[in-house]
């Protein structure tokens, strides 16, 4: 790909058209991966020696909490994108990640209490881990509430971008705080270079889940993004034909 | 420069300087960070003497008991290198078994003795069928 075609993703029209046609095929896939995964995970893994059948949380919590970081990295290479060539559809993907973020930090959150209260016999503790991850939520919350808070948007698109590029910092903090500290939160299973330390039984719809949050995210952003690039090109010519033309046609 | 050059660049200098002071502030609270000391920490002197703190570890196999009809139980954490007696009267956590990491909260009395307020099972990053068990159990 050359430097000219990706200068041509930054075209509102372009961009919005692409998010209207990647949609429908993230959510087909995502939905698939996801059934698919659950299945592997619920009914074909055989239960863990020590946590039973308990273990299986694994396949919704680490999902979750791989797609909080990944769409907090996305949310801030953006904010960089949006800052450095004053680019709409840029602002609009970065403004799109944030409740998307926040919800998938939430159910990481959830599903870690929800396992830790049986098997560590506390729901919550103030360890490296578990506090690193509530500050991303709190991060999250920020950027969505500075971007409500300033009503000129271009003013909020760059204040907020801001938050998230000083936030990124928090990223590698969470993944590295079980290693760089004593934690309750183990370490981590299969994002590191060796081995996976999870039986391959277990692994794969493990695998497949990440794969499907990943696309379901990529699904969200999609719809989401659209929306926002109506919103902000509502008075263009090119959206009002758009939706003229589609009235023609039906 | 193009101005989107100057921006560009004053983004990764905002970014360079704020990895840099977390750093230096993670660094000073290091200590704070941690959330339990091990048992050789304890042994040195490292945790305080004088409040409460977390003490980390594995359950030394056999040394387990159990006064007959309450709620308090006796055991030694080791990490390989010192060993420490705790005492705990309370519910154990449903990971709790001798070999098993657990993390405890409490004091060390002047006989070295941990008196546990708090018994915390930690799990580890290893997921396994109950059936390839036996040779993890030999290793």
């Amino acid at each position: 790909m050359n430097l000219k075609s990706i200068y041509k993703l930054g075209s509102p029209p372009l961009f919005y058209k692409l998010c209207i046609v990647l949609e429908p095929w993230y959510l087909i896939s995502s939905i698939l991966l996801i059934a698919v995964g659950m299945y592997g995970g619920l009914f074909v893994a055989p239960p863990d020696y020590q946590m039973g059948d308990a273990f299986r949380i694994i396949y919704f919590h680490v999902p979750s909490a791989y797609v909080s970081m990944m769409a907090y990295v996305f949310m801030a290479v953006s904010a960089i994108i949006g800052l450095t060539w004053r680019s709409n559809v840029a602002f609009s993907l970065a403004k799109s990640c944030a409740p998307i973020g926040a919800s998938f930090t939430f159910l990481a959150l959830i599903t870690g209490m929800l396992w830790g209260k049986p098997m560590w016999g506390t729901a919550w503790v103030w360890d490296a881990r578990l506090t690193s991850e509530l500050i991303l939520l709190f991060l999250y919350l920020a950027y969505i509430m500075l971007h409500l808070s300033i009503p000129d948007r271009s003013k909020a698109d760059r204040a907020t971008a801001l938050l998230a590029i000083v936030g990124v910092v928090n990223i590698p903090i969470i993944h590295y705080s079980v290693v760089w500290w004593n934690t309750l939160h183990q370490a981590s299973t299969i994002s590191k270079f060796a081995k996976p330390s999870i039986a391959t039984e277990m692994l794969w719809p493990l695998v497949i889940m990440i794969l499907g949050y990943t696309l379901l995210f990529a699904a969200f952003l999609s719809k989401r993004t659209a929306a926002e690039l109506a919103v902000r090109e509502k008075r263009t010519r090119w959206l009002q034909t758009l939706i003229v033309g589609d009235k023609n046609n039906a | 420069m193009l101005p989107r050059h100057r921006r560009f660049t004053g983004l990764i200098v905002v970014l360079f300087g704020v990895s840099l002071a977390s750093f230096f502030v993670l660094k000073s609270f290091q200590e704070n960070l941690l959330y339990y000391f091990t048992p050789v920490q304890v042994q040195s002197g490292e945790a305080p003497i004088d409040r409460e703190f977390r003490m980390g570890g594995l359950v030394v196999p056999g040394s387990f008991k159990r006064e007959e009809g309450s709620l308090s139980v006796e055991f030694v954490m080791t990490d390989g290198g010192a060993s420490i007696r705790v005492k705990y009267t309370g519910l154990l956590p449903d990971l709790f078994k001798e070999g098993q990491g657990i993390i405890t909260r409490g004091r060390i009395n002047a006989s070295g003795v941990f008196s546990a307020i708090e018994v915390l099972a930690k799990h580890d990053e290893n997921y396994m069928p109950p059936k390839i068990q036996p040779l993890t159990e030999q290793t």
